[in-house]
């Protein structure tokens, strides 16, 4: 078990040559990559930088874990790539092709299961397959048997077997976050986007769900970025852990950590991975101290 | 349950019992029924005149629950414009404030004057009563979309179309039906206003001749008959909404217009 420290900001962070928004990335090796990229809210004079200049690049299939005190900006760089936010200056690529203008299927999961209450859970979790495409195309012709039996497998696969005719409100807080990730899979996301989706929940279901999480990464390989406050899920779940400054975010540590899969929960009592888990506190709490000055401009 | 069905039955009680102490103190006082008339006296009219009364209650049912459906169509078509698109809803909403603010009997004799007296005003009346309740919940239950939710459907690159027809539409289901009972107790106002101030059939109008004569008992059966609408058109939305929108009604009570 290794924890070797990649220090960051070493590429050739050459922006592309101003061509516009066609720009091709500079590293297609990388499946999703942000390059100098900043968000900024609001105009002059109250404008407010919730990310500093940031460039991150994710290789395919990878699992990442972005760590850092509240309101740092993980939540912003999960947006600028799942698309839903645009950067205020600077590139977000996925797949080799800017944000927004890629087919990528995409998965995201939050803290709140978000599930729709007249819906039941198999009709929740089948929702993406109603627009993404090409499922949507024949979501009429195959809702009653082949995504039926596609959502059933799912749910049972997260120990929700015999649930998909239930309504979200009889279910409990565990057992919506385990429909919320089958939400997120079901239409067979290359990347997969997941905003604190276990913070909610007690210590004993949330260490099950890691473990269901991980069954799920293995058995399917998406490339996951998966936003958290709790560094056990971190170094459980990530093979490489970026660690970002307060308010405006930037990465102030990027750490591949390599430990054999299928992890187990013991693992994470282990010295290796204790010192681990202190090393990132220390950043943490050395970021939060760490305010730059002019965060708001 | 048996808690429900002791309500049900003081709030039959207490019904009852409004009527019999009317009845108590009208007899007690020896109060003239071109004052007041007794409960009793009330019903006695309501049944003899009863072949009288028909047409015009039909009238006034007809004229309120046409008003009342192309309210509702209207008010939707603008709750949905108003509720999905923020510049409609900054634009529009002011003139709509403007709009609902104004007393709508005020807008009656204007019917008449390009409608003439009768059906068309009754029936436009009540539309416009209709049309602001339905607009300000539907496009509220539009608004009040959870984020997080529009997130997950940006991400799989929802259109705004299927946003709206997938979370929006039924998110907002609850919010229009309760809408909807409010809605059709303001357009049956709005009718017997008009048929008040220009018709020539219709409760409100029979009430008018009614009184004019010093028939009071007629009056107040007018008034009965109205109650009696009132309550039946209200219980029947009541009962379509919990039908509806029963998921709803699990967690939280929500607003009505």
């Amino acid at each position: 078990m290794s924890a070797a420290v990649v220090p960051f900001g070493q590429q050739p962070a050459a922006p592309p040559p101003s061509a516009g928004p066609a720009a091709e990335p500079i590293h297609l090796d990388s499946y999703v990559e942000l390059e100098r990229t900043t968000v900024t809210y609001g105009r002059e004079p109250n404008v407010v930088r919730a990310l500093a200049e940031t460039s991150l690049r994710i290789a395919k299939g990878d699992f990442v874990a972005l760590v850092g005190p509240s309101g740092c900006g993980k939540s912003t760089i999960l947006k600028l790539v799942g698309g839903i936010l645009r950067a205020s200056s600077g590139y977000v690529y996925v797949a080799g092709r800017e944000v927004d203008a890629e087919p990528v299927r995409i998965g995201m999961a939050f803290q709140n299961p978000t599930m729709l209450p007249w819906l039941t859970i198999r009709d929740n979790v089948m929702m993406p397959l109603k627009i993404v495409p090409p499922f949507r195309g024949e979501y009429r012709r195959k809702r009653k048997t082949e995504f039926r039996d596609r959502v059933e497998a799912l749910l049972a696969q997260v120990g929700l077997k015999g649930f998909g005719d239930k309504h979200p409100w009889q279910l409990s807080g565990g057992m919506l976050q385990r429909a919320s990730l089958c939400r997120a899979l079901v239409h067979d996301p290359q990347l997969l986007l997941l905003d604190e989706p276990f913070g909610a929940l007690d210590q004993f279901t949330r260490e099950e769900l890691w473990s269901i999480m991980q069954q799920l990464w293995i058995t399917r390989r998406p490339t996951v970025l998966l936003v958290t406050h709790d560094l056990r899920e971190a170094g459980y779940l990530a093979n490489r852990i970026c660690v970002m400054s307060a308010r405006p975010g930037r990465i102030v540590d990027d750490r591949v950590f390599e430990a054999p899969r299928p992890r187990t929960l013991a693992m994470t009592y282990e010295p290796d991975f204790v010192a681990m888990t202190q090393r990132l506190r220390e950043l943490i709490v050395e970021a939060r101290t760490d305010e730059p000055a002019g965060s708001t401009a | 349950m048996s808690s429900t069905l002791k309500r049900k039955i003081a709030s039959v009680v207490l019904i009852v019992g409004l009527f019999v102490v009317w009845e108590v103190l009208c007899l007690a006082f020896g109060v003239s029924d071109t004052v007041l008339p007794r409960p009793s006296q009330i019903f006695v009219t309501l049944w003899q005149r009863f072949p009288a009364l028909w047409p015009h209650t039909v009238q006034t049912l007809y004229t309120t629950l046409l008003g009342f459906v192309l309210g509702v169509g209207i008010g939707i078509v603008i709750g949905v414009l108003i509720g999905w698109s923020k510049l409609a809803y900054d634009v529009a909403y002011p003139l709509l404030v403007g709009f609902s603010s104004i007393p709508k009997v005020a807008v009656v004799p204007i019917f008449v004057l390009y409608f003439g007296a009768g059906t068309v005003p009754a029936v436009l009346t009540a539309l416009i009563m209709s049309i602001f309740p339905v607009v300000v919940n539907v496009a509220t239950g539009l608004a009040t979309t959870e984020p997080e939710l529009e997130d997950v459907m940006k991400t799989l690159r929802a259109t705004k179309f299927d946003i709206l027809w997938n979370v929006g539409l039924p998110r907002a289901m609850p919010y229009f039906f309760a809408s909807l009972k409010v809605a059709v107790t303001l357009s049956f106002v709005g009718s017997v206003i008009s048929e008040t101030v220009a018709s020539n059939r219709g409760i409100g109008n029979m009430m008018m001749i009614a009184s004019s004569s010093f028939d009071v008992p007629l009056v107040f059966a007018g008034l009965f008959i109205l109650a009696a609408l009132g309550i039946l058109l209200y219980g029947v939305f009541s009962l379509i909404e919990g039908r509806v929108t029963g998921w709803a009604h699990r967690k939280t009570e929500f607003a009505m217009g």
